[in-house]
């Protein structure tokens, strides 16, 4: 037992025939934060949508010294949740409703109970409990997402692009509020464009490149890597 | 084609052409005739929903005005069926259109509910009308006569019925290899590539809901002549329904699969007619259940129906010769170097209360490479549908060689020399690499859907191959030709695309992310074809989020945020700008 | 005169061609089945509740019996690879112990003089549970198909279901009791308890589909599905949970209707197809998918069949079903409609 909350070995997602992820292993401890950064393209999101179980992979997911549950609804209930990059919020229901599906798979009770700490620690959505989904700025939406996540009392939250289409104040409200939950013992995996801000947060980052891993390491070593920087940002300099 | 290939067709044919003359019980002839009229019905099926993805519980109906057409006509007015052929036909062609009109404009299952709704009043109309006997139907109706001879017996009209499916099918073969052909497989898909290469998607999902309904009518020609006498209850519902069913059976997507699937359920109802009430010990027509179990079954278990079984046994086609042609492709003029090419002025997408695009102005000059570049979400790939015509705008407008272009659909756009690529590939994964970028050819071709069928337009099709064999070539997939597009790894999709939009022979060209996928070296050889082009005239308009792979290859780069554009300029000068580095490079902290 | 009692047929009709649309846009937006097999539950009902009044034991509880141990085996045969005991005995109890007490029941009933509410009741029950076996049977398998895909499924789904009402119930019509054969005058209006029934049992539906959805966690999760799957799934919700509750609701929709129609109409195996199809006309109408459209459309569908059954009787049929016509023609001009996907 090597004590890690997630294990990847060896995991191959293809969409049709063509294969986008050829072979990703990857390893996470209890309480920590990982970030995964790459172009476009190179397979962030198909690696979490593999590792939530919305697209099949081939490979091994050890979640908890496991295998991982076979179907979505057993990964939930098991402490996994992601919160995708589209949100994928119910638009067309209130904002109540929304943070109340969360915990679909939860008691009355712990919904009763987490409930209360999700909307003391997002007090926008408290004030805009009825206001349908569909009509929230693209901030409180993200808050709206992260809300019904943590509805599910998430052990392991799979964070994709949680700052994408956020103005730049927003984009630290959001990512400090990240930082806030592994306080409260949330693991977090997060795919995250923004390469600089996500690696300032995380413990650990992988840099993923047409569907590899090119490059991973102790954030802080990450950050002033200079093949990452070339790679990523684009700068031959 | 080879001869092993043609073999088995050949010996079908010589097989179908003995079975009369063998010492055969008449009831097969029957069924044989029946399986015939059922399969002419059928291949109308098979192009209209396993190639054009539209379906239809309604084709019996076809069949009836087809029928109800020549029995009334040759019954009370003495016409000869040969002349009663091309009324059937236009009756099923003249009903077709305006039903097709109404529901090909509607979402996938707008249409089969339409038709179930319509094969009923139809049925109940045809039993209601006192011009076509009620419910009795017409009886006395004359055989087919040809060089003084009756089609009387089964055993000759089965030559006339026969001779008609092995027609109507080669035709429909023809048909669906060639460029007419290609946008009506591209209809599945959704149509939106074939649309942006200038395919004409309502008339094309029209053709072959046309051609559904025409052989659907000849079909009913024949059988009011082969049966003399014509009822409402052959074209009801029920049939309609159970020619879907032939049609999933054999493999909605194979025109062969057509006769094969007719030939399983017809035998099957046979025997399950002479059979079961001795079995269960009931006369109720129980194949319904059989049928009914069966459909969900073959969707269950193997959706792409028996037809592809077959294939698998039959041998492989071989590698089609690399198309080639004297005749050349008219080439576009291009605008002198410098002018005004696409011109966007404040133009402005919202949806609902978010500003995905907002007031933006940029211009793209004939003969430069034009980068488009933000962070993701920033409302690049939206400004490009704005300009392609896919998406609308919500004020502001765009000009083409300074006329204005706003309003114009996707296809009216590609006709103006714009080809474009997609940010999510689009391509057709089942039809072969050739095919996919000879799409991208399709305005450059003239040929119709009579030609087609017919197989007279086989110097523009070779023409218009070779041309895509061309572009292949020169972007570098030459090798890849005849294979399934669905083979190729996600950056070769992205090469293939742009080799497609490269076969509309474009004036400006705009790729959507186009390295994203590619490797360090591919990327190198794809800057390499878009600097070569720019030598020869063309203009090029990129959204990208590679930096690197922008900056030493556009001469213009617009920096878009938040749906706003924040800088433009050389791209040495933007890249400095202060805003460009907060908002691109990641710079929150 | 003649209008009124026209204008009472036509929305007596016109409730029960309601319920049927609300359940198909029910189905169709939480599940994306176009089912065209609800009139046969309809069907079903009507004659079951007829056979209950004759004092049999009508042929729908061996047909329960059936359809528990077909799904039965499709649940033995995706658990091949192994399963926990949970899932096991669940699938035992719901597929087969199940329809094997709504058997003894009916057995034990069915010869007793039960007063109509109590037959009502039983039929309910007996051709309720079938909705989560046709799912299990026809469409679960199918959960990753396209809506045309489904669709034609659900043509052989109707065409089984219809053949084996032929074969089970015979190619007689059969006409239920009324559940009460009071009339009321109000003015010159002459209404019979069964129409009052009908509209009761209708707006009850209604009122409980819309707690149901308002007020219950399970009902918001029916939809959620409906505006977000991929939503819906990663918060936890199950597929087959709403596939199952979608389609036991729809066959309980179909029984009520089935038992409501039933003592006014004769019903004979395939007459619930065309039931059905009007409860489909209304629920195009509602573009498939607002119920407040289909639940009013539904009722038009009444009058229109109702007035032309008097003014041209024989073109009935015709009028109703090229009634779709025009209504697609407004679809299609009006937009809005396009690929899905």
């Amino acid at each position: 037992m090597s004590g890690n909350l997630l294990e990847l070995s060896d995991l191959h997602v293809s969409y049709g025939r063509a294969e986008v992820l050829h072979g990703i292993s990857m390893s996470m401890k209890p309480g920590s934060i990982v970030t995964v950064i790459g172009a476009n393209g190179a397979g962030k999101s198909t690696l979490l949508n593999a590792i939530m179980g919305i697209v099949p992979s081939s490979g091994t997911i050890v979640y908890d010294g496991a295998p991982v549950p076979r179907s979505v609804e057993g990964r939930v209930a098991g402490g996994l949740c992601l919160v995708p990059e589209k949100r994928e919020l119910f638009a067309t229901m209130s904002v109540e409703d929304n943070v109340e599906l969360g915990g679909f798979l939860r008691s009355a009770a712990e919904r009763a109970e987490t409930r209360e700490d999700v909307y003391a620690r997002f007090p926008r959505l408290a004030e805009r409990r009825k206001q349908l989904a569909g009509t929230l700025s693209g901030g409180e939406r993200q808050m709206l997402a992260l809300a019904r996540a943590l509805m599910s009392r998430p052990r392991l939250l799979l964070l994709d692009e949680p700052s994408l289409g956020l103005a730049p104040k927003i984009v630290i409200d959001i990512l400090n509020i990240v930082s806030e939950l592994r306080k409260t013992g949330v693991s977090i995996l997060l795919v995250e464009q923004n390469a600089r801000a996500a690696l300032e947060i995380a413990d650990e980052g992988y840099l993923v490149e047409l569907g590899e891993v090119r490059l991973s390491g102790p954030a802080s070593e990450m950050a002033v890597n200079p093949a990452l920087m070339e790679s990523y940002l684009g700068t031959h300099s | 084609m080879k001869i092993e290939r043609l073999l088995p067709g050949l010996a079908g044919i010589v097989f179908l052409a003995i079975i009369p003359l063998l010492p055969v019980p008449p009831f097969w002839l029957t069924i044989l005739n029946n399986i015939g009229l059922a399969s002419l019905v059928t291949i109308g099926l098979v192009l209209l929903t396993g190639v054009g993805g539209l379906t239809s519980f309604g084709q019996a109906a076809f069949c009836g005005f087809g029928a109800y057409t020549t029995a009334v006509l040759s019954t009370n007015y003495g016409l000869s069926p040969w002349l009663t052929l091309p009324l059937s036909l236009i009756v099923g062609a003249a009903t077709a259109l305006p039903l097709g009109l109404i529901t090909v404009r509607l979402s996938g299952h707008f249409l089969p509910l339409g038709t179930i709704a319509w094969g009923l009043a139809l049925y109940y109309l045809f039993g209601k009308i006192d011009l076509l006997g009620r419910y009795d139907g017409i009886s006395g109706i004359p055989p087919i006569e040809f060089a003084g001879y009756r089609f009387m017996s089964d055993g000759s009209i089965y030559y006339l019925i026969w001779f008609f499916v092995i027609a109507v099918a080669i035709g429909a073969k023809n048909l669906l290899d060639s460029r007419i052909g290609r946008g009506i497989r591209a209809l599945r898909g959704g149509g939106q590539a074939a649309e942006a290469f200038g395919v004409n998607i309502v008339r094309a999902k029209l053709t072959v809901f046309v051609f559904a309904g025409v052989v659907a009518a000849l079909s009913g020609w024949l059988y009011a002549h082969m049966q003399r006498s014509v009822n409402p209850t052959p074209f009801g519902l029920s049939m309609g329904i159970e020619y879907l069913l032939m049609a999933v059976v054999g493999g909605s997507g194979h025109v062969w699969g057509a006769i094969f699937g007719a030939s399983i359920v017809l035998i099957m109802k046979d025997v399950l007619q002479r059979f079961l009430p001795d079995l269960i010990g009931t006369t109720a027509n129980l194949e319904m259940v059989v049928f009914g179990i069966l459909l969900v079954v073959i969707l269950q278990l193997a959706r792409d129906g028996l037809w592809p079984f077959v294939l698998k046994l039959l041998p492989k086609r071989s590698a089609r010769s690399l198309p080639t042609s004297d005749d050349r492709l008219a080439k576009r003029t291009l605008a002198p170097a410098g002018s005004s090419l696409i011109k966007v002025e404040k133009a402005r997408k919202a949806f609902g209360g978010l500003v995905a695009v907002n007031d933006v102005s940029f211009e793209v000059r004939a003969g430069q490479v034009v980068g488009l570049i933000g962070p993701n979400g920033a409302g690049k790939s939206t400004t490009f549908n704005l300009i392609t015509g896919l998406a609308s705008l919500t004020s502001g407008s765009v000009f083409y060689e300074g006329q204005p272009m706003t309003g114009d659909s996707p296809r009216e756009v590609a006709k103006h020399g714009i080809a474009r690529t997609f940010q999510h590939a689009k391509i057709l994964p089942d039809m072969s690499v050739l095919e996919n970028v000879a799409l991208g050819a399709h305005l450059r071709g003239s040929a119709g859907v009579f030609r087609s069928f017919l197989r007279l337009e086989r110097r523009q099709e070779a023409t218009l191959l070779a041309e895509a064999a061309f572009q292949l070539e020169r972007v570098g997939l030459g090798a890849y030709r005849d294979r399934p597009a669905g083979d190729l790894a996600l950056g070769q999709i992205r090469i293939l695309e742009i080799a497609r939009a490269l076969s509309a022979d474009p004036a400006v060209l705009l790729l959507d992310e186009p390295a994203a996928g590619l490797r360090h070296g591919e990327k190198q050889e794809l800057a390499n074809l878009l600097k070569k082009l720019r030598e020869e005239g063309v203009s090029v308009l990129l959204v990208e989020h590679d930096m690197g792979f922008v900056m030493g290859l556009v001469d213009h780069l617009v920096v878009l945020d938040f749906g706003t554009l924040i800088a433009e300029g050389k791209p040495a000068d933007v890249r400095k700008h202060p805003a460009v580095v907060a908002a691109y490079l990641g710079g929150v902290a | 005169m003649i209008a009124t009692f026209l204008i009472q047929d036509g929305v007596t009709n016109g409730a029960i061609y309601a319920l049927l649309g609300l359940a198909l846009v029910l189905l169709f937006s939480v599940t994306r089945v176009i089912f065209i097999p609800q009139g046969e539950f309809v069907a079903y009902g009507a004659l079951t509740l007829a056979l209950l009044d004759g004092g049999k034991v009508p042929a729908t509880t061996s047909l329960l019996v059936c359809f528990g141990a077909i799904a039965f085996l499709f649940d033995l045969w995706s658990m091949r690879r192994g399963t926990d005991i949970r899932t096991f005995l669940r699938s035992l109890a719901l597929n087969l112990v199940l329809p094997g007490v709504i058997y003894g029941i009916t057995i034990v009933l069915a010869p007793l003089d039960l007063p109509s509410v109590a037959k009502a009741l039983l039929t309910i029950l007996i051709i309720t549970p079938m909705g989560v076996y046709v799912y299990r049977i026809a469409y679960r398998p199918l959960a990753d198909a396209s809506v045309l895909v489904l669709l034609i499924a659900s043509v052989g789904v109707h065409l089984a279901m219809m053949g084996l009402g032929l074969v089970f119930f015979g190619a007689e019509g059969l006409r239920a009791e009324p559940l009460a054969d009071d009339n009321y005058t109000i003015g010159a209006l002459m209404v019979s308890a069964q129409s009052l029934c009908i509209y009761g049992a209708t707006i009850a539906i209604i009122v409980g589909l819309y707690m149901f959805f308002e007020r219950t966690l399970l009902g918001k999760a029916l939809r959620a599905t409906a505006v977000n799957r991929l939503g819906a799934r990663l918060v936890g919700v199950r597929t087959h949970l709403t596939g199952v509750t979608a389609f036991t609701l729809a066959a309980a929709i179909g029984a009520v209707s089935g038992v409501l129609i039933g003592p006014i109409t004769t019903i004979y195996y395939d007459t619930g197809f065309l039931i059905g199809l009007k409860g489909f006309v209304a629920a195009i109408i509602g573009g498939l998918a607002s119920f407040p459209i289909t639940a009013i459309a539904a009722i038009g569908v009444g009058l229109v069949e109702s007035f032309s059954s008097f003014f041209a009787s024989s073109y009935k049929e015709v009028i109703v079903f090229g009634l779709i016509i025009p209504v697609l023609i407004w679809l299609s001009l009006s937009g809005g409609f396009h690929e899905e996907e």
